[in-house]
């Protein structure tokens, strides 16, 4: 793997009033690796990918993003990546071409790039027929591969990710992954969220996140083997439950 | 700037896309001059007058029809008593009594001085103040021809005799005065409501959030906003003038030039102070609550129904940055007066002002981060 770092977190802080949504995370990303960030609902991960995307402010700690300071420079970063929120963000009353137009023009696209590479584009999902649709009447799991799609299709350095698969059919996650697979594959690092473990098999490294800390970070096969479990599911609730019950 | 090109076409095609928008741009003009300018008026016409007459003479039937010879009063009853005349008030089936006592004709001839009661609501001052002195002169011209007609009267009184002209609105049509003021009220409403809706409802469904992780920058999110609400704002305006013209042929005396140019800096000024209520808002019905609010401020205040000069001091203060206040003065000078530019660069410069001071208000509160 290459060992260029893209995102390097050291001691992140985030606290809304006396609730600590972040408690010292301290983590990094290597260039074009799949970084998977796991925790149940609530756990901090909107929080932690809203800070690297300059959309939050740190309360403290160090934030770099393609080697970009995120406290002080957010604007740079975002010239940098791409973002799929958790809430499905095209515009439902914009069709398919003109979202693709809208977001590759406010990235810096010329319009002749946008006019040749949308096609390309649409082939490539299978949604050829699809580009004077308007997105609301697409189902959700076709504007989830859509929305991805515009994330990257400035060719970020990096994209994130926040929970992209949750409400979607397992066919259309399965199709989603290869897309991500896909981007990795371009040199694009991708940092993804998630609360299907499954999906956790899917990253090169995964984190997880327990009530705003990280708790575990290694590859898939290292956690399993390290707690002696069958999957990354089962492992978990190991490391997530005890501690409930201890208290 | 051309990423601001690509925001405005999304705007443009989802303003397009949306029936109701259409509708709305066409139908509010439309609906607003056609019902506010001929309903809004200060016009006292039929004024409900009852009439208690314990005097029944030729003498007090002449002054009644006098009284009701003119548009200005109605009887709407006639009384028999005092109390009657007091529920009559009170139902508000009567604005004015007039209680003619008995032997009020023998007083002509020396007897006793003649005296009439009247009884006014109050309730709305103006009214009465009005009802009151037009009551007071038609008995001052009746009490005239009574000394006219009596043998040892001169043939013609003598007194000043002041003669009006009614400059610039020469009929006294209270549509003309009206009307540049409805306008105003029309682009007011598009301008706060349409543009800061917009950008709230972004926020209630999440795109601004997609858009604030690009690399757009506050001034051009704020700009395309702001440019297509001043365009359907000056569209709706002329629209309304067009109106005006046709269903009240209404008088238009200056340069439409600055006429429209001065609606357009107001504009600029609302729409970054709409901009600015939705920056803070984090719903559209917080935004419709403060947006509402302000607009019945700046309207009231604006000097549409009473004079803003009558004012208290403190108000007037205040209308310096009511830019309703200023464009209210600014349409009405230009429409009916035909003043141009150097009489209204005091407002003009203030409107400015407080457009350059509301949309840099807007840009700096705009927060790409939270």
């Amino acid at each position: 793997m290459n060992e260029q770092k893209v995102i390097e977190v050291d001691s992140l802080v985030k606290k809304f009033g006396s609730f600590v949504a972040n408690n010292n995370l301290t983590f990094d990303v290597y260039k074009g690796e799949i970084f998977g960030f796991l925790g149940a609902n609530g756990a901090g991960k909107t929080t932690a990918i809203r800070i690297l995307c300059g959309l939050s402010r740190p309360s403290s700690g160090k934030v770099k993003v393609a080697g970009i300071d995120a406290a002080h420079n957010p604007e740079e970063i975002k010239k940098r990546i791409g973002y799929m929120s958790q809430r499905f963000s095209l515009y439902e009353d914009l069709t398919v071409s003109e979202n693709i137009e809208l977001y590759g023009g406010i990235y810096g696209m010329r319009m002749k790039e946008i006019r040749t590479r949308t096609p390309e584009l649409l082939s490539r999902l299978n949604f050829t027929g699809y580009a004077d649709t308007l997105i609301r009447s697409l189902p959700l799991g076709l504007r989830q591969k859509l929305a991805f799609a515009v994330a990257v299709f400035h060719e970020p350095e990096i994209v994130f990710l926040d929970e992209p698969t949750s409400g979607v059919d397992p066919i259309t996650r399965r199709q989603f992954w290869e897309m991500i697979y896909e981007t990795a594959g371009n040199g694009i690092t991708v940092f993804v969220t998630t609360h299907y473990m499954d999906e956790a098999e899917y990253c090169d490294r995964v984190t997880i996140m327990n009530e705003g800390r990280i708790v575990a970070l290694d590859t898939p096969a290292a956690l399993r083997q390290k707690y002696g479990t069958a999957s990354v599911e089962e492992l978990f609730v190991k490391i997530t439950r005890p501690k409930k019950e201890s208290v | 700037m051309r990423k601001l090109l690509f925001l405005l076409k999304k705007e443009f095609r989802q303003i397009r896309r949306n029936p109701f928008m259409a509708r709305a741009i066409i139908m509010v003009p439309l609906l607003q001059m056609l019902i506010l300018v001929p309903a809004i008026t200060f016009e006292i016409k039929r004024v409900d007058l009852a009439v208690t007459d314990n005097d029944h003479t030729p003498a007090s039937r002449e002054l009644i029809a006098r009284l009701t010879g003119s548009s200005f009063f109605s009887v709407s009853d006639t009384p028999r008593s005092y109390a009657e005349a007091e529920e009559l008030l009170l139902a508000g089936d009567a604005e004015i009594v007039l209680i003619i006592p008995e032997g009020f004709s023998a007083g002509f001839r020396g007897v006793t001085r003649p005296q009439l009661q009247v009884l006014a609501d109050a309730v709305n001052a103006t009214n009465a103040q009005l009802a009151w002195s037009y009551l007071s002169s038609v008995v001052r011209d009746y009490n005239r021809d009574i000394i006219l007609s009596g043998g040892n009267a001169p043939s013609s009184v003598p007194g000043i005799t002041a003669s009006p002209r009614f400059w610039y609105n020469p009929t006294l049509n209270y549509k003309y005065y009206m009307l540049p003021g409805v306008l105003v009220i029309l682009i007011t409403a598009i301008g706060l409501l349409m543009a800061g809706l917009n950008l709230v409802r972004e926020k209630e469904i999440g795109t601004i959030e997609q858009i604030n992780v690009t690399p757009v920058m506050k001034w051009q999110l704020i700009a395309s906003k702001v440019i297509p609400f001043f365009i359907i704002g000056l569209l709706d305006l002329a629209l309304g003038l067009i109106v005006g013209w046709i269903a009240f042929d209404i008088p238009f005396e200056g340069s439409l030039f600055l006429f429209f140019g001065c609606a357009a800096i107001f504009l600029i000024a609302v729409l970054g102070l709409a901009l600015f209520f939705s920056t803070m808002a984090s719903t559209q019905q917080q935004f419709l609550f403060v947006a509402f609010f302000f607009v019945m401020i700046f309207v009231l205040m604006s000097g549409i129904f009473t004079p803003s000069e009558s004012m208290p001091q403190w108000a007037q203060q205040f209308n310096h940055v009511n830019p309703v206040a200023h464009l209210m003065k600014i349409n009405r000078m230009v429409m009916l007066k035909g003043s141009g530019f150097g009489d209204i660069a005091a407002s003009i410069a203030a409107l400015s002002l407080l457009a350059i001071s509301f949309i840099a208000l807007a840009i700096t509160a705009y927060r790409k981060r939270a």
